[in-house]
């Protein structure tokens, strides 16, 4: 099989003949895409918040769509990076703020109102989502106040702490008097 | 051969790769019998170190046995040697590892022209690291190719287990050089932060040298029980101050000597804003480290005493407070 990272290789140094699988979960790259996904959405309402509004008939509310887009790219680059976690539990955070958004421009009178209704739908399927890969990534340590395993016994010194402080204390008097005399 | 190889973030993977084989006369091959894991591959594994590429052998506190000698080893080794490899690839013959300085070798880091570039001037090769230190290929596999082996090697005798020598790889000499520098005397109480592999080592070799006092920090109740276990008075700074508790153990003075085994990792904690800020420095890149851990040091650390770093910091930190460190006698 071809492995690009062959070619930059230093002559002579071993080059990969078959790589095993990753160690990447399926809950990672579910994060990875999320995160992805939050960063296109966050600079779409960030850059061209006007498109937004007249797509849900909620002009106006451009400035708290901006708003929504500096927090879907907040959450988006956490999501992408080594505190996923938090990212992806802001996201679900973030996605119960556009359903109340998208709730309150729900009135009888916008003349848009299906397209509001389409963007809840699609803001529910992807909140499972977010919560899916959430609970998926949570951080794999024991709880706080978990029974832990102590190590009284490993002073690392054979016979003992008090033992090695006098015998340093002896070499240590030793060298000195070797450098004055 | 299998081996573990880095394949990007948080993605290692055991592949199957070709052997090595001498280049050099004074390489050596070893087939490795033990291989650490470091708090410095952690850093590589959240990628946060630049340098590395995708193919790259993880790997660098190795030891095993010498299958095959270069021409030039010299008589040095040879085969059937049972060997630790340092994770520094020294020559032996130029300026600075005469003086001693193996870390900072000046011929062994292949790719010194990226190097000089980002640090000023290259470091030594280092295996299993990134190619701003020779982008060597590591241990973390059945073989290992130990460049400029005839220096690069510590022979050790048959009889002693595995896991009572590989701490001379990496851990043990960095814990000791960590407090050789601080010039102990026997007055001083040394503060160390972080009792992963390398805080115990700085620990216990501040005692050998005869510290009067070594505190360790920590949150992690297990490691802090084995510094307790080496005669250290320990600080948790998850439900302590720091700082306060540094005072009182010194009469107000703060510690002489201060050793950061923690690096740009250290922990985040909302109780602790200025980690939070790194962290978030961190992710869209304005910052390479979270220098929590510095900053404590130099503003609790007495006027006139030493700082000693060997935690890894991959590149730029913000807020140190230089003033301090300047008035203090930096
Ligand atoms: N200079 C060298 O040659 C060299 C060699 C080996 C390791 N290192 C570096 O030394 C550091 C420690 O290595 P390790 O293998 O012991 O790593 P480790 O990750 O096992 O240990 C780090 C410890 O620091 C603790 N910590 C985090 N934040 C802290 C804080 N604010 N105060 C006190 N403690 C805190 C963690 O709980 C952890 O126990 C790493 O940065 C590593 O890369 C350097
Ligand atoms: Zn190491
Ligand atoms: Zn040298």
């Amino acid at each position: 099989m071809f492995h690009f990272s062959n070619i930059v290789r230093s002559k002579g140094d071993p080059t990969i003949v078959e790589s095993g699988p990753s160690l990447k979960r399926p809950q990672d790259q579910l994060a990875r895409a999320l995160g992805w996904f939050s960063l296109g959405l966050g600079v779409v309402e960030l850059l061209a918040p006007r498109r937004v509004t007249e797509t849900l008939g909620m002009e106006g509310s451009e400035t708290l769509v901006r708003a929504f887009g500096v927090r879907e790219i907040v959450a988006g680059i956490m999501s992408l990076s080594v505190e996923k976690n938090a990212g992806l539990w802001a996201r679900v955070g973030g996605d119960g703020l556009d359903a109340a958004a998208l709730l309150s421009g729900l009135t009888s009178d916008n003349p848009k109102k299906g397209n509001i209704a389409l963007a809840l739908l699609m803001v529910g399927g992807i909140a499972m989502l977010d919560y899916r890969a959430a609970q998926d990534t949570k951080p794999r340590r024991p709880p706080r106040d978990a029974k832990r395993k102590l190590y009284p016994g490993r002073s690392g010194f054979p016979k003992g702490v008090k033992a090695a402080k006098d015998r340093a204390k002896d070499m240590i008097q030793h060298a000195t008097a070797g450098v004055t005399s | 051969m299998k081996a573990l190889v880095w394949h990007g973030k948080e993605d290692i993977r055991c592949d199957t790769v070709t052997d090595p084989e001498i280049q050099d006369p004074r390489d050596a091959i070893i087939k490795v019998t033990s291989c650490a894991i470091c708090g410095s591959d952690l850093h590589l594994f959240h990628n946060y170190i630049p340098g590395m590429m995708p193919g790259d052998i993880m790997g660098h506190e190795t030891m095993g046995e010498v299958v095959e000698v270069g021409a030039g080893v010299d008589g040095k080794l040879k085969k059937g040697d049972r060997i630790v490899v340092p994770f520094t690839i020294i020559c032996g013959e130029c300026e600075q590892c005469k003086r001693g300085n193996f870390s900072v070798c000046e011929t062994t880091n292949r790719k010194r022209h990226l190097a000089d570039k980002v640090f000023g001037h290259a470091t030594a090769g280092l295996f299993g690291y990134t190619h701003l230190t020779g982008g060597y290929p590591g241990g973390q596999a059945e073989y290992l190719r130990v460049p400029f082996a005839d220096a690069t090697h510590i022979k050790v005798p048959a009889g002693i287990p595995d896991e009572q020598l590989l701490f001379l790889s990496d851990i043990f000499p960095t814990g000791w050089q960590a407090a050789v520098q601080c010039d102990i005397v026997p007055t001083d109480t040394v503060a160390i932060w972080g009792c992963g592999p390398v805080g115990q080592m700085a620990i216990r070799s501040a005692m050998l040298l005869g510290a009067n006092q070594v505190v360790a920090i920590d949150c992690l109740p297990e490691r802090l029980s084995m510094a307790e276990a080496a005669g250290a008075t320990t600080i948790n700074f998850e439900t302590e101050s720091v700082l306060e508790r540094l005072k009182e153990l010194t009469d107000g003075k703060g510690p002489e000597k201060c050793i950061d085994c923690v690096g740009m990792e250290a922990h985040v904690m909302a109780s602790l804003p200025d980690t939070v800020l790194d962290r978030a420095k961190q992710m869209v890149m304005l910052e390479s480290d979270r220098p929590h851990v510095l900053r404590e040091m130099i503003y609790v650390c007495r006027p006139g005493g030493i700082i000693s770093v060997p935690g890894v910091y991959s590149g730029f930190s913000d807020m140190l407070p230089m003033g301090a460190f300047m008035n203090k006698g930096g």
